[in-house]
């Protein structure tokens, strides 16, 4: 047992709704109790999603729990079948559900002999993994599950396609800038002259599935999600990966020329002609993106040797690291991940580019640790952005956990030569504003309305009783202002000279008249 | 007075899978009504998210919530489960130290059958704060419920009245009352026995409904929940006892049962036409005549009218999450608008019955034909009947 009020990541059949609703026409079905299918609305709120999510919950109660789920389970499947007719219904327990270790194998065999969907149970264990491991695992599994199926019916077109082309996995709903980063890989891609097999699982069908080895590599945008499904693949159909993270423009070089080497190699089998995508890379660092060139410009040396920490996930943390350091000058002094079981794999990638390494999910160590470093600037998720609030540093949201503001509606990639404007941005901004409010600090430049208003109210003479003033307190103080006036004002029309707690309140009613 | 509901009011129960949130949600209000509090909900990391979602921004304000977050060890009763929760709770009090501890009880301690109820005193007696424990889970609860659960494990705290109820009870059959009725002057009030009023608001909305009762001479005595633990009201036999929520069922039958209290039902106090009839049927129970309700009903109704004006006509069909959807309905139809079906979660008939009745007369009153109430809906079923 510990004492928690926030986690980094979420509980696992979170990660498994989240691969569920991101396929097109998968329907997923929720063994839970009510009230754990806050999912769905959670999806719909910061997706903002106009249908609904293709998720319900088989609801688990008192009767359950005596008898069982029995029929519940396998009505509910056959229900969605026949309502919705999606390709794939995948079953997945909760944490709470799972306790009750019902057979729930044995339902979706049961009903997939009657359905006319497939159905898939999710096979996650919900005691030893989170919501990025559960994710990584159901895309891995649904994977697995068409490709051994068309394998066993020898359906299985053998054949490459002609032109180079790659899938992108990783891509899924509630991701940190998913959406923007997508978009900016399809431009990267075709620019390149590379074909997008499939992209899964966002907007993917399980249908195509079958379809993603004839693509030439894969790539691997998030390895914290992904990365199974891509080792899978490699070892039972050869497909290579790339799984650098193409953010800033160290990496991105080195992705773009990681895609050459792999297209060159399946080219010279059939002698087609070999791609040099050294003057592209050129151009798009050089001029396409203004962050390389700003990061040398004066505005920026101003931030040469200031001292940042970054906490997030593996892929953000590790390359917002690297750029901080390789491309902006500036000094990280901890860098962190919540990802615990990718530890070694982090701080490989970081040695030599910070002071040192933080591995951990207790929110309360980090806040420790900024405390201690006093940095300049912090690069985190959420819950960074709020120790720096309380600290006075200034932060950069760069990593999921996130709110509403971290899926915005314009196009914010962190990913190809547009991400290093964004994270550019990101990062001067950051800085600046911080620089900013010490300079109103040192020169005292907040209004001064505050005084105009208060000799308003001695001029008039009205007196608030202590109730009143008791009641006034009460109220938040960004409202505070405005009951203030309006009560001031009808009183004065009333002809009255203490307000108490009733005029209060009439002079609220009195606002609506 | 008996209420008889009428055989065309038809309430049926359709036993489906509907969306509504997980009855811990109650915490995230609750800790800000109760200023001395701490809640420790006992669940795993799936409550913990959804209350870190639910919470938002407030979850960087310091919240007087932790999770005790349930791990494997836990869930296999290999670790002794009241060390860790005492662990916890010194940590709590260390910390924060406050009034009362109040620990909810989740889905998770439903089924591994953790024993709360029988640890909390002990703990409460080596710790020296008060343990309080309401099992708010989503097996046999929806949302608003757990507010429920949480002020009718209250209610056993609550302390007995001063002086002797007896009485208290001859004294109130004279009625006598000592008005001043000076034209700007509040009145003192009338000599009545003791009423309490229970469900969580605002407190600037308890005020109001405070003044309210003041104006008809009847002085409230106190609120459960108060707005500290330390400040709880008295509870016993001859206090008279009214809710402000319709969810609060369980509440009420604990305080008419263990408490020995008196129950008003009356309909709540959503909407003007609310509001009134819940002034009016708390009035007769004290001798009180009620004054002007007629005249400031109306003039609520008048500064609304631009809105009215905008929903006249228009239908509203409720799928039913909160608990709230009778009284909401009933208000909307005296708005003017048509209201197709009522889904609710569960209905307490006897509990909310002044409510129904309500419901009913404003149907016949707007001339509309009344709802269909539908416990339990199925949200599928329910988007179809949207569609016919």
């Amino acid at each position: 047992m510990k004492l928690a009020y926030w986690m980094y990541a979420g509980p696992a059949h979170i990660g498994t709704l989240r691969v569920a609703s991101s396929f097109k026409n998968v329907h997923a079905i929720m063994h839970a109790p009510l009230g754990d299918d806050y999912f769905n609305v959670m999806r719909s709120m910061l997706e903002r999603e106009r249908d609904f999510t293709a998720a319900t919950a088989s609801i688990v109660d008192r009767h359950v729990l005596a008898r069982g789920s029995q029929e519940r389970v396998v009505d509910n499947i056959l229900r969605k079948d026949q309502e919705e007719h999606p390709d794939l219904i995948i079953l997945t327990p909760t944490c709470t559900s799972s306790i009750l270790q019902e057979d729930l194998h044995n339902f979706v065999n049961r009903a997939s002999i009657i359905s006319h969907s497939d159905v898939i149970f999710a096979d996650v264990d919900h005691y030893q993994v989170n919501e990025i491991q559960a994710a990584d695992r159901t895309l891995e599994q649904v994977v697995r599950y068409y490709l051994d199926r068309c394998h066993r019916q020898e359906k299985w077109d053998q054949f490459l396609t002609d032109a180079p082309s790659v899938n992108i996995i990783g891509i899924f709903t509630l991701g940190f800038h998913n959406q923007h980063d997508c978009r900016e890989l399809r431009r990267l891609l075709r620019d390149l002259d590379i074909e997008i097999n499939q992209i899964i699982p966002e907007g993917g069908s399980v249908e195509d599935l079958q379809n993603l080895p004839k693509a030439w590599f894969n790539l691997i945008p998030y390895r914290e999600v992904g990365l199974m499904t891509a080792v899978y693949l490699n070892k039972e159909y050869g497909m290579p990966y790339i799984s650098i993270a193409p953010m800033g423009a160290v990496d991105m070089a080195e992705w773009i020329r990681q895609i050459q080497k792999n297209v060159n190699t399946l080219t010279l089998s059939s002698s087609n002609k070999r791609v040099d995508y050294e003057p592209y890379i050129d151009g798009q660092t050089r001029f396409v993106s203004q962050a390389a060139w700003f990061s040398r410009s004066i505005d920026c040396q101003n931030l040469t040797g200031k001292e940042t920490v970054v906490f997030g996930d593996t892929t953000h943390a590790a390359s917002i690291t690297k750029i901080l350091v390789r491309e902006m000058g500036i000094r990280v002094s901890c860098a962190g991940t919540y990802c615990k079981h990718d530890a070694e794999w982090f701080k490989e990638q970081i040695q030599g580019f910070c002071d040192e390494i933080l591995i951990t999910d207790d929110h309360a160590e980090v806040g420790d640790m900024i405390a201690h470093m006093e940095p300049s600037a912090i690069f985190g998720t959420q819950m960074e952005r709020h120790i720096g609030k309380r600290l006075d540093i200034p932060c950069g949201v760069i990593s999921a956990p996130v709110h509403i503001q971290n899926f915005p509606l314009g196009y914010r990639p962190f990913l190809g030569y547009e991400g290093t404007n964004q994270i550019a941005d990101l990062i001067y901004n950051s800085f600046a504003l911080g620089m900013e409010d010490h300079l109103l600090d040192i020169f005292g430049g907040h209004d001064t309305k505050e005084i105009i208003s208060k000799s308003l109210s001695t001029d008039i003479g009205l007196i608030w009783n202590p109730e009143s003033r008791l009641e006034l307190s009460k109220i938040p103080r960004f409202a505070r202002e405005k009951v203030e006036i309006n009560t001031e004002k009808f009183a004065r029309q009333k002809g009255i000279e203490t307000i108490t707690v009733e005029v209060m309140y009439a002079a609220k009613e009195a606002l609506n008249t | 007075m008996s209420v008889k509901i009428d055989e065309t009011l038809t309430v049926e129960c359709e036993t489906g899978n509907y969306h509504t949130f997980c009855p811990i949600s109650c915490v995230s209000w609750l800790y800000q009504k109760i200023e001395d509090s701490f809640f420790l909900v006992v669940g795993t990391k799936t409550c913990g998210y959804f209350l870190q979602n639910a919470l938002g921004v407030m979850i960087f304000a310091e919240p007087r919530y932790a999770m005790a977050e349930l791990e494997e060890g836990d869930i296999s009763a290999q670790l002794n489960d009241y060390e860790g929760l005492k662990k916890l709770c010194i940590r709590i009090r260390k910390d924060r130290d406050p009034s009362v501890i109040i620990w909810i009880g989740t889905c998770t301690t439903e089924i591994i059958k953790m024993d709360l109820e029988g640890m909390a005193p002990k703990l409460e007696w080596e710790i020296g704060i008060p343990i309080l424990v309401a099992r708010a889970n989503g097996l046999d609860y929806a949302f608003t419920q757990g507010e429920d659960t949480v002020l009718a494990a209250m209610a056993h705290r609550c302390p007995e009245p001063e002086f002797s109820v007896r009485e208290r009870k001859e004294t109130s059959q004279n009625f006598l009352t000592f008005h001043s009725r000076k034209k700007e002057e509040l009145v003192e009030y009338a000599n009545h026995p003791s009423l309490v009023l229970f469900g969580s608001l605002p407190s600037n909305v308890a005020s109001q409904l405070n003044l309210e009762l003041k104006r008809q001479s009847i002085k409230v005595s106190g609120w459960l929940p108060a707005q500290k633990y330390t400040d709880l009201p008295s509870l016993g036999d001859g206090v008279y006892v009214c809710g402000v929520h319709p969810f609060l069922s369980r509440t009420a039958t604990t305080l008419i049962r263990r408490e020995k209290c008196q129950l008003i039902g009356a309909p709540f106090p959503i909407g003007p036409d609310g509001t009134r009839a819940w002034i009016e049927k708390i009035c007769p129970v004290f001798g009180v005549e009620p004054q002007g309700l007629e005249e400031r009903e109306e003039r609520i109704w008048e500064g609304l009218k631009d809105y009215l004006d905008l929903v006249h006509g228009k239908s509203v069909f409720f799928m039913g999450d909160n608990l709230l959807e009778v009284s909401l309905a009933r208000f909307l139809i005296r708005c003017g608008m048509i209201v197709h079906e009522i889904g609710i979660p569960y209905m307490d008939k006897r509990y909310q019955a002044a409510e129904l009745s309500l419901l009913q007369n404003t149907c016949i009153k707007m001339c509309v034909p009344i709802p269909r109430i539908v416990e339990k809906p199925d949200n599928s079923n329910q988007i179809r009947r949207i569609r016919e």
